[in-house]
C-alpha cells in the first residue's frame, strides 16, 4: 500500500481523495514502522521548511524517511514535501532537510513580472525523455511557491520557467520530488499520480 | 511561462447552484458537483465558490459542498461568503479548499487577512474588494455586503492594506461594469496593478471574448473571473482561450 507520511502537512487530505478518485488505496500515518514496511511513502507538504523539519523530526520520521529511501521504498515528495528532500533550505535561516537529492532550497528571485508566490499553471518543458513522467511534456501542472531547488540538472527531469529555471519533477534513484500540486493539476495530474502507482512502485 | 487564468465563478445558496446553468448535456445543473466537473471538463483554471446562504443554520453546508466537490474535481478552488474566523477558514481547507476568499468580513476586521495569512500562508488568502466609481468625486470605493453597503474605503489604498496585512492575491469585482457585459473595467485593473504586487484577478463586465483579450492585453492581471457567459453558455472556455491564444495571451 501507499502511505503519506502524517505531520499536520496541509495537503494531504486533497491527496487522500486523488488517490482514492483512482482506485488506489493509501494509509496515512506517523508510524516508522508501517512507513518502513510499505510499498511506496508520499511526503506531503504546505508551508514553512524549518517548521516543517521541526515536526518531522519530533516524530523520528527523518531517519525513518532515509532509512527508507536507502531500502529503496520509492518516495515521493510533494510541493514541501520535493523540497524537504535536498540538503538545506534558506527559508528563515538555513534548515538543514531530509539530504536525499543533493541541492539546496532557496528564494525565487524578485523580478519585475514575476510575482511571489508562483501561483497558477506552468508548462512543463521535459528534460529526462526516458523517464516515468514523460508523459509531462508540455503540459500545464498547477504551482503555489516562494522557493525553488537549485540542483544539478542531472536530478531534473522537468522544469518551468518563472524568471529563472525551476524544477519541476526532481529524481535521484527511487527518490522523486514534485514542486506542483498532481492532486490540483487536473486531468494531467492524476495522471501522474497513477504513473507514480503503475510504474514506479510496481518496479 | 505561467499561464493567465480563466476562473468560473459559482454562487452556491443552500447547497445548490443558485443561477440555473444551462450546459444542454448535465444531468443536474444544480449541483456544484456536477458543474465543477463539467468546467474541469472545459479547462477552466481555477474555481470560486462564493456562498450566498443567507441563513446562518444552512451555513455549513458550504463544508459539505467542498467536500463533496474536491472529491471530483482535482483543480484549484477558492471558497468565500460568510466566513468570520480562522475556524471557519481551517474547516474550508480541511474540506479541500484551497484558497479562502474574506471580503465584508475583512473590512469589518482587517485583523483576519493577518490571522488567517499567519497560519496557513499568504498563499490561501484570497481579498475580494467589491469597487464603485463614486459619481461625483470620480474616486473608487469600497463596498461590503454583496455591494448593499458603502464604506468610506478609497479602494486602491484598501488593496494596498489587505495587502500589507498578508492577503496573497486580490478578487477585484467592478460594480460599475458587473451584469453590464460591456467588457472589463481596465482602468481600475491598471490602477490596482501599479498599486500591488500580488496577483489580480478581475471581475465584472465579461461579455465577448474580445473582453477577456482586451483585459489580459491592457492590463497586468493574472486571471479573470467570469460567472453568466460561461454559465448560459454564451461563452465556452475552450472558445474564450482558443482566441486568447491568437491573441498571443499565454493560457493552458
Amino acid at each position: 500500500m501507499i502511505t503519506l507520511v502524517d505531520y499536520d502537512a496541509g495537503n494531504t487530505y486533497n491527496l487522500q481523495k486523488a488517490f482514492a478518485y483512482l482506485g488506489v488505496e493509501t494509509n496515512l500515518t506517523d508510524d516508522q514502522d508501517e512507513l518502513l514496511a510499505s510499498e511506496a511513502i508520499v511526503l506531503p507538504g504546505v508551508g514553512a521548511f524549518q517548521s516543517a523539519m521541526t515536526v518531522l523530526k519530533a516524530k523520528k520520521l527523518d531517519t525513518t524517511l532515509q532509512k527508507a529511501a536507502t531500502a529503496g521504498i520509492p518516495l515521493l515528495g510533494i510541493c514541501l514535501g520535493m523540497q524537504l528532500l535536498f540538503d538545506t533550505s534558506s527559508e528563515y535561516g538555513i534548515t538543514e532537510g531530509l539530504h536525499l537529492i543533493p541541492g539546496n532550497i532557496i528564494e525565487l528571485p524578485a523580478k519585475k513580472g514575476f510575482k511571489i508566490p508562483q501561483m497558477g499553471w506552468n508548462q512543463n518543458n521535459l528534460l529526462q525523455p526516458d523517464s516515468e513522467f514523460s508523459l509531462l511534456e508540455d503540459e500545464y501542472t498547477y504551482f503555489v511557491h516562494s522557493y525553488y531547488a537549485k540542483c544539478d540538472p542531472k536530478y531534473v527531469v522537468s522544469e518551468v520557467e518563472y524568471s529563472v529555471n525551476v524544477p519541476a519533477v526532481v529524481q535521484n534513484k527511487n527518490v522523486f520530488g514534485m514542486q506542483f500540486h498532481p492532486e490540483k493539476s487536473g486531468h494531467i495530474g492524476l495522471e501522474i499520480l497513477k504513473t507514480f502507482k503503475e510504474r514506479v512502485v510496481v518496479k | 511561462m505561467l499561464a493567465k487564468r480563466i476562473i468560473p465563478c459559482l454562487d452556491i445558496d443552500d447547497n445548490r447552484v443558485k443561477k440555473g446553468v444551462n450546459f444542454v448535456n448535465l444531468s443536474d445543473v444544480g449541483d456544484p458537483a456536477v458543474i465543477a466537473a463539467e468546467y474541469e471538463r472545459q479547462g477552466a483554471d481555477e474555481l470560486v465558490f462564493l456562498d450566498i446562504t443567507a441563513t446562518n443554520q444552512k451555513r455549513s453546508t458550504m463544508i459539505d459542498v467542498v467536500e463533496n466537490v474536491s472529491r471530483q474535481v482535482f483543480m484549484p478552488l477558492t471558497v468565500g461568503g460568510g466566513i468570520r474566523d480562522v475556524q471557519d477558514m481551517q474547516k474550508l481547507l480541511k474540506a479541500g479548499a484551497d484558497k479562502i476568499s474574506l471580503n465584508s468580513a475583512a473590512v469589518a476586521n482587517p485583523q483576519l487577512i493577518q490571522a488567517g495569512a499567519q497560519k496557513f500562508g499568504n498563499q490561501c488568502i484570497v481579498v475580494a474588494i467589491d469597487v464603485k466609481k463614486d459619481q461625483k468625486t470620480g474616486q473608487k470605493m469600497v463596498y461590503t455586503h454583496g455591494g448593499k453597503q458603502s464604506t468610506e474605503l478609497d479602494a486602491i489604498e484598501w488593496a494596498k492594506t489587505a495587502v500589507t496585512l498578508g492577503a496573497g492575491e486580490l478578487l477585484i469585482t467592478s460594480m460599475d461594469k458587473d451584469g453590464t457585459k460591456s467588457g472589463f473595467d481596465l482602468e481600475l485593473y491598471q490602477e490596482m496593478a501599479a498599486a500591488v504586487d500580488v496577483p489580480i484577478i478581475a471581475s465584472g463586465g465579461a461579455g465577448k471574448i474580445t473582453d477577456f483579450i482586451d483585459v489580459f492585453k491592457k492590463a497586468p492581471v493574472d486571471g479573470a473571473l467570469a460567472a453568466s457567459v460561461f454559465h448560459f453558455g454564451e461563452l465556452t472556455i475552450p472558445q474564450v482561450k482558443g482566441k486568447l491564444a491568437a491573441a498571443g495571451v499565454n493560457v493552458r
